[in-house]
């Protein structure tokens, strides 16, 4: 490993095994936000109106409930890979991004959960009917 | 990756942004960001505010309808999220293409750059005009 060059400082430390991962998972998410976001949006503007107790009855269904939180995790998988790319491309202080990066991932997983947990919370205990 | 250390400071660096003429390529690209990230910050925390509203109970998600009741403002944030999720679906079907190796012949890739705006505004429109013609928003 040598000091001078950016090739010889890198040369010799291997590859970390696992560069296309982040590649692979933003395209499989990608196929899955393709099927699940079209699903919401056809589902939504075919509803009747927005009222409370429609959208209680329509959640509560589990062929609603349950692309709804594959969605969730999909879309937030999606999001975080997205956002930490764009991280890595416009703050080049190591300390922010990584700051940046912790944040992120609070808000992935945080946003996640606080979703999912809504429509389960509603798919359970919601039955108005 | 340039200035993780000081000394390739006087290293000649590659042409950026400014000596480029903007075509249709660089516009699509940085749309696909854009949509893409506008989507995670805003649309994304309103789908997940709109889940926990509902199941929150009826004052809850009458407080999240009367976000969107600033006359033209709540329509504007509908329908620039519905836009960018056209715009990043059609972009990011041309990057499967890519990915595929394919579309990278200069016509090709300027017509397809071209075609995937478009694309987003048509179903945009297309939506909203349904949307409209339904009455229920």
């Amino acid at each position: 490993m040598g000091s001078g060059t950016n090739i010889g400082r890198v040369r010799g430390l291997g590859s970390a095994q696992e560069g296309a991962h982040h590649w692979v998972m933003q395209r499989v998410t990608a196929v899955g936000n393709l099927l699940l976001v079209l699903w919401l949006v056809f589902s939504l503007i075919r509803l009747p109106n927005f009222e409370h107790e429609l959208m209680i009855e329509w959640l509560s269904s589990p062929l609603v409930a349950v692309p709804m939180m594959l969605m969730l995790v999909s879309i937030f998988w999606h999001l975080r890979i997205g956002l930490q790319v764009l991280i890595e491309d416009y703050v080049p202080d190591h300390g922010v991004r990584f700051g940046l990066i912790l944040l992120l991932n609070f808000f992935a997983i945080g946003g996640a959960a606080l979703g999912i947990f809504s429509v389960a919370k509603i798919a359970f205990t919601g039955v108005v009917a | 990756m340039a200035g993780a250390s000081g000394s390739e400071s006087n290293r000649p660096l590659s042409p950026h942004l400014q000596v480029y003429k903007w075509g249709p390529h660089m516009l699509v690209s940085i749309l696909h960001r854009a949509t893409g990230d506008g989507m995670a910050l805003v649309g994304v925390p309103l789908l997940v505010w709109w889940l926990y509203a509902i199941s929150a109970g009826p004052e809850s998600y009458e407080y999240f309808l009367s976000w969107f009741n600033w006359g033209y403002l709540g329509y504007i944030v509908l329908v620039g999220m519905s836009f960018a999720f056209f715009e990043h679906m059609y972009s990011g079907l041309r990057h499967f293409v890519l990915d595929a190796g394919a579309g990278y012949e200069l016509q090709t890739n300027k017509m397809w750059s071209i075609a995937v705006p478009l694309a987003a505004i048509i179903t945009t429109g297309a939506m909203w005009l349904y949307i409209a013609s339904k009455n229920i928003l």
